[in-house]
């Protein structure tokens, strides 16, 4: 059996700009495979290259053991795709959505019944079938898209930023489905600018203009940070966080809840430092304490090493 | 590339059917819109005159300057809005728009009438509406011809030598516009309904991001043509219909030839329609610019058809470019069949010309269109 995706020096330019740039990675089957970026990073344009919906420039992808140059027609048999836009027809019904997929993936009569009947269970939309689309909660709307992605029951499936603008407590609910289609070996390509989402995917690609910069489990990435990470409180954060962006020895900083999250080159200089900086801009310093790095730190640490800049 | 699969385009074609019915804007403008746009050029767009608004300047007052006007008005054509003795008068009721025609009979007339020398009147028109000025022009010189001739006769007076035109109009013998104009509007609404539901639900799937979900389905190019474009073509047939019966049962419109050979010059036409439906829908990114360049390409096709202004009468060139207009083209077959009788054999040229086209115009759709599919 071959991977599940496996992708070759893959490029996509628009004109000057190069969106993606020679991409190598492998997707294993059953894998929960996270991609993490800023919005403009490549990652969308990445999927589009692996469905079909765009033509790579350069490199090659192959999808289930297919070119997705060449064999474009059984690759598209073998995914299912949905994508940040929730893409249902808002003027059908429940029903009418499941039917126009089911009949787009050739689900036959015999397994229909099946199909729609686990669809709408998965949505918890059962009685409400003939409800029109449009009128659904947006969690609601993002479950029902991911069952008529799922319907054909693909072995591949991939999500491009599928919990955008969805509240906490659906996005959790969602991650749990998630879980669910992988546990039943299903291969889930995943993509989103949620740090803590990412940390729920076996391996993480990070990505940043264009170009995969770290590739590894969240566990592997985090131990691989150097810098130390210092978490500051005071009363003014986000004022705290203008005047560290500047101070020596301070690498990076980050807002996170209503602390501030400095990488810096040396624990024990920035501990002493920090306070008195701060002090002499006019805030106090409530708390400083070294804490182990999240995936967000980890983004920023590998951009840093990688010499570039954040997209956006 | 893979078959076409019977059970897609089914399911796609149910789709796009609910779409289009569920959508209440859509359903004014599938059933609603053809017959008030019948209606207005059946009513209101009417090229004839009636009840012109005449200003009379009479200096003979006499029974044959009155007798005259008499008949002038009992046409139906003018109807005399004042009368005066001065001409300033005539003048300031032209400027003020109070009168489109003014007579001015002088002093004399009914003399020279008698005669048989000849009389004259001078005959004044509010030339700003063209149209209007030259029927008028026309029906009154008509007119006091006629007069004239039945004022020699009278008299026992030899007819004179001048010619004696008596025109008839074959076809439509009253020369009523509505019949010119109704079988008009049939090629009108049925370019503009093929046009309108192909370019404009491609291009609103892409707008919504529905699209991309058709693109990574199994669904080819073909079967999403189809899908968009059966509908369409059912909907131009409603409304082929519809418009058909108002135009002969409502409008009174002669239906001398067969419907049937209407029937596949409408498909060749409504082809040519999709086509370029299609066309517009792959260029363009949003609604809004789909329906700007809609209009770019319906406004000359309309123009340059014959259904306003007569080719004959259009520059060497425009005539040459209106062959190409496949409007035109059906326009010709349309009144041909419903006022003169003419069938397939009659305008064999026309049905030869929208075949090219359709094929044509399908081709280059064809290719356009499954090349924006797979980007």
């Amino acid at each position: 059996m071959p991977e599940a995706v496996r992708v070759n020096e893959l490029t996509r330019k628009f004109g000057d700009f190069t969106a993606v740039d020679r991409v190598s990675f492998v997707v294993e089957r059953g894998e929960i495979f996270g991609f993490l970026g800023p919005n403009g990073a490549g990652k969308t344009t990445t999927i589009k290259m692996l469905t079909g919906l765009l033509r790579p420039t350069s490199g090659s992808a192959r999808v289930a053991g297919f070119d997705v140059g060449r064999e474009i027609d059984q690759v598209k048999l073998n995914i299912g795709y949905m994508s940040q836009l929730f893409s249902l027809y808002h003027d059908l019904t429940v029903l009418e959505n499941i039917q126009l997929f089911a009949g787009l993936y050739g689900v036959g009569n015999d397994r229909f019944a099946d199909r729609r009947d686990w669809v709408l269970e998965m949505a918890q939309l059962a009685g409400h079938q003939d409800r029109l689309t449009g009128e659904l909660p947006l969690g609601v709307k993002q479950r029902l898209a991911l069952g008529c992605a799922v319907l054909h029951e693909p072995p591949i499936l991939f999500l491009d930023e599928p919990t955008s603008g969805v509240d906490p407590i659906s996005r959790r609910n969602f991650w749990d489905l998630i879980y669910g289609f992988a546990a039943s070996g299903t291969t889930v390509f995943v993509s989103t600018h949620y740090m803590e989402e990412a940390e729920y995917c076996h391996r993480v690609a990070v990505m940043n203009r264009g170009r995969i910069i770290a590739l590894d489990r969240p566990r592997s990435l985090k131990a691989a940070i150097q810098e130390p990470v210092l978490e500051v409180t005071t009363a003014a954060a986000p004022r705290a966080l203008e005047v560290l962006r500047d101070a020596p020895g301070v690498i990076e900083v980050t807002m996170f809840g209503r602390a501030v999250h400095a990488m810096v080159e040396d624990q024990a200089a920035a501990e002493r430092q920090i306070p008195e900086i701060l002090a002499a801009a006019g805030h106090s310093v409530e708390s400083i304490r070294p804490i182990e790095p999240s995936l967000e730190d980890v983004f920023v640490s590998f951009v840093h090493r990688s010499g570039g800049t954040l997209a956006e | 590339m893979s078959a076409i699969s019977p059970l897609r385009v089914r399911r796609l074609l149910r789709k796009e059917l609910r779409q289009m019915f569920r959508d209440p804007r859509m359903k004014r403008i599938v059933f609603i819109a053809p017959v008030i746009q019948l209606v207005a050029f059946g009513y209101a767009v009417n090229t004839d005159i009636r009840d012109t608004k005449t200003f009379v300047i009479d200096h003979d007052r006499s029974a044959a300057s009155r007798e005259l006007l008499e008949v002038v008005e009992a046409t139906g054509y003018f109807r005399i809005a004042g009368r005066s003795e001065r001409p300033a008068d005539l003048v300031r009721a032209l400027d003020y728009g109070k009168a489109e025609v003014g007579i001015e009979i002088p002093a004399g007339f009914s003399r020279d009438l008698a005669s048989g020398r000849g009389a004259r009147l001078q005959v004044i028109l509010d030339g700003t509406n063209s149209n209007t000025a030259t029927v008028a022009q026309g029906y009154l010189t008509y007119i006091v011809q006629g007069f004239a001739r039945g004022r020699a006769a009278a008299a026992g007076a030899l007819p004179s030598g001048g010619v004696d035109a008596r025109v008839r109009a074959w076809y439509n013998p009253d020369l009523e516009s509505r019949v010119y104009n109704v079988p008009g509007v049939i090629g009108m609404l049925i370019l503009l309904m093929s046009l309108l539901l192909t370019s404009m639900s491609v291009v609103r799937e892409r707008e919504m991001g529905t699209l991309d979900q058709l693109t990574v389905s199994p669904l080819s190019a073909a079967e999403l043509m189809l899908g968009k474009t059966l509908p369409a073509t059912l909907v131009a047939f409603i409304d082929l219909f519809l418009v058909t019966a108002l135009a002969i049962l409502w409008f009174h419109v002669p239906m001398r030839g067969s419907f049937l050979d209407l029937l596949p010059a409408a498909l060749l036409y409504i082809l040519c329609g999709l086509a370029f439906g299609l066309l517009i829908s792959s260029v363009s990114r949003t609604q809004q610019e789909a329906f700007m360049t809609m209009f770019l390409v319906l406004l000359p096709a309309i123009i340059l058809s014959g259904f306003f202004y007569p080719i004959s009468s259009m520059p060497e060139i425009f005539q040459w470019i209106t062959v190409l207009n496949p409007v035109r083209h059906f326009l010709e077959i349309v009144r041909a069949i419903f006022l003169k009788g003419a069938g397939i054999a009659d305008l064999w040229v026309q049905y030869a010309a929208l075949t090219v086209m359709a094929t044509g115009a399908m081709s280059l759709a064809i290719v356009r269109f499954r090349r924006s599919m797979a980007m």
